[in-house]
């Protein structure tokens, strides 16, 4: 299938879980795709990145569900500071270690899953959803401890970037974290995979240890094969993160009509194709 | 006066925070800290187990910003979970704000967390950081603005919040604050945040003056050690390019 083909699948109003993280590996055709679309009122679950921050200046979003948005090299996603500063977009915040609950609370279809991270934190304050719960066994001393009630994170969809893939949505991942993405994946109703290169599946455990094969068809309703997709994040050992690229697309954001401009580069009358040979030049 | 440099006296001090810890992850986040966990692990703590930053835990002790030339094994993103709720590692945090009783920020600034003054990182891992293993915190600019009386959101969690918390919070343990100015910890009765030792050439009175809310001070309080020929050595040959002294100026 095509970046198209995934976000004619998606509707307003959808939660969106984003596979990588920070500015790595992360799905940035569909996000550029999502970005040329009418799509709107988005929640999006991300161990965000540049994918947060242009959804943001897109207009895309109406609520970002995060425990941080960074470009790692550039520490804080300025086009996510201003939807945050600007009251734009909502939030719901959590630890991070909350987020790999809820989204393995979801894969695993129980309600929640308990943990003692966000007690005593002001999470329990400013999210009214969070609830704790009451441990039914004694712990040391006879006590019943109180801990976090993480509630399952369930996605309408998830979208994920790696190296390879097959066809039938075996998914390899070369470089050295797989982070979230099998989560996201195991979390959401529909699941699209892009990658760098579809390989006949012989070639998966030629090119890497069998543990890189992370996704597994079970997990996967799609494949876009999308070369230099993650661009400008990273997808070692594919390539480096573009850091000249990013250092231009974060400082657009300090110029008036900066976001315009950006767009009008690098989205707008631009399909995949063309971006990528647009790079390249 | 002295002609010792603020920063190497800086990353004694932080390499003295991972003193005795022995066997565990030790985390140390950011230029200085990643330096004095390194320091630690080179000469009085070489069982500290450290990643490269990324996905490896490092073999040898590289120099910052150099690969390690062995790899000792694999902790990818989800495994620091395992490690964290386990309790083996002890973390070195920065902070935007941190109050007296250790409460830390890195999400916001502003009263109104749904639509803040500055959004900054986020909760990031703070909350189960602090609940789950020891953490100490590296503060390179001491002012009156980290240094506050009430941070606008509690991500790390302090002595008081654990306090409240109860029996769940029995991990929760504050080490150290180090600073570009002194030494801190919660070594007091209340557990409020202690003026440990002040740095070569800073007095007690500059570093009050830089804080929010009042040290506890007990007594003289004595100068942060000098480092020795061997540290300076070992801090010379793990930054070579001197990165440390661009964050902490002499």
């Amino acid at each position: 299938m095509s970046e198209a083909d995934v976000v004619a699948r998606l509707a307003d109003g959808m939660t969106v879980g984003i596979g990588g993280w920070g500015s790595r590996r992360k799905p940035m055709s569909v996000v550029r795709e999502i970005c040329r679309s009418s799509l709107r009122d988005l929640t999006v679950v991300s161990c965000g990145g540049p994918d947060v921050g242009m959804l943001c200046a897109a207009g895309k979003v109406r609520r970002v569900v995060f425990a941080f948005v960074s470009l790692d090299t550039i520490p804080l996603e300025p086009y996510f500071r201003r939807a945050r500063e600007s009251g734009a977009v909502a939030a719901r915040q959590m630890d991070e270690g909350m987020m790999l609950l809820g989204l393995q609370a979801a894969a695993w279809r129980v309600p929640f899953l308990p943990t003692r991270a966000g007690l005593g934190s002001d999470l329990l304050r400013i999210d009214p959803e969070l609830r704790t719960v009451t441990s039914p066994y004694p712990g040391p001393g006879g006590v019943h401890e109180e801990l976090v009630a993480v509630p399952a994170l369930h996605l309408d969809a998830a979208i994920v970037h790696v190296n390879r893939a097959d066809e039938n949505g075996c998914g390899q991942i070369l470089g050295p974290d797989p982070y979230f993405d099998d989560l996201f994946l195991e979390a959401a109703a529909q699941r699209f995979l892009t990658c760098e290169r579809i390989v006949p599946t012989a070639e998966l455990t030629a090119s890497g240890p069998v543990q890189s094969i992370r996704v597994t068809p079970l997990m996967v309703d799609g494949v876009v094969e999308a070369p230099g997709g993650a661009h400008p994040t990273s997808c070692v050992p594919d390539y480096p993160r573009d850091e000249a690229f990013q250092r231009d697309y974060a400082a657009s954001a300090a110029e008036p009509g900066g976001w315009d401009a950006f767009r009008k580069e690098w989205i707008d009358g631009l399909d995949e194709r063309a971006y990528q040979e647009k790079v390249k030049r | 006066m002295t002609d010792v440099a603020r920063a190497d006296v800086c990353a004694v001090a932080i390499a003295d925070c991972f003193r005795g810890d022995g066997e565990i992850l030790a985390n140390p986040i950011g230029t200085l800290p990643t330096l004095g966990g390194r320091l630690a692990r080179e000469l009085h703590e070489p069982r500290l187990v450290m990643t490269d930053g990324e996905a490896c835990l490092i073999g040898d002790t590289p120099p910052l910003g150099e690969a390690p030339a062995v790899i000792a094994g694999w902790n990818p993103y989800r495994r620091m979970f395992d490690v964290v709720w386990g309790g083996r590692r002890h973390v070195m945090m920065g902070a935007a704000q941190i109050d007296r009783y250790g409460n830390q920020n890195i999400a916001s600034i502003g009263a109104d967390p749904d639509r803040p003054m500055r959004q900054l990182l986020g909760f990031r891992g703070a909350p189960g950081n602090t609940i789950n293993n020891p953490t100490s915190y590296w503060i390179p600019r001491h002012s009156t603005r980290v240094f506050v009386e009430k941070v606008d959101v509690v991500c790390g969690i302090g002595y008081d919040r654990a306090a409240q918390v109860g029996a769940a919070a029995r991990f929760h343990e504050l080490r150290r604050v180090v600073t570009n100015l002194a030494v801190l910890d919660f070594e007091t009765p209340d557990r409020r945040m202690r003026l440990r030792s002040v740095h070569p050439g800073v007095t007690v009175e500059e570093v009050q003056a830089a804080t929010g809310f009042e040290l506890a001070i007990d007594g003289e309080v004595p100068q942060t050690r000098l480092p020795t020929p061997e540290e300076l050595a070992v801090l010379d040959r793990l930054d070579p390019e001197g990165l440390r002294h661009r964050e902490v100026p002499s």
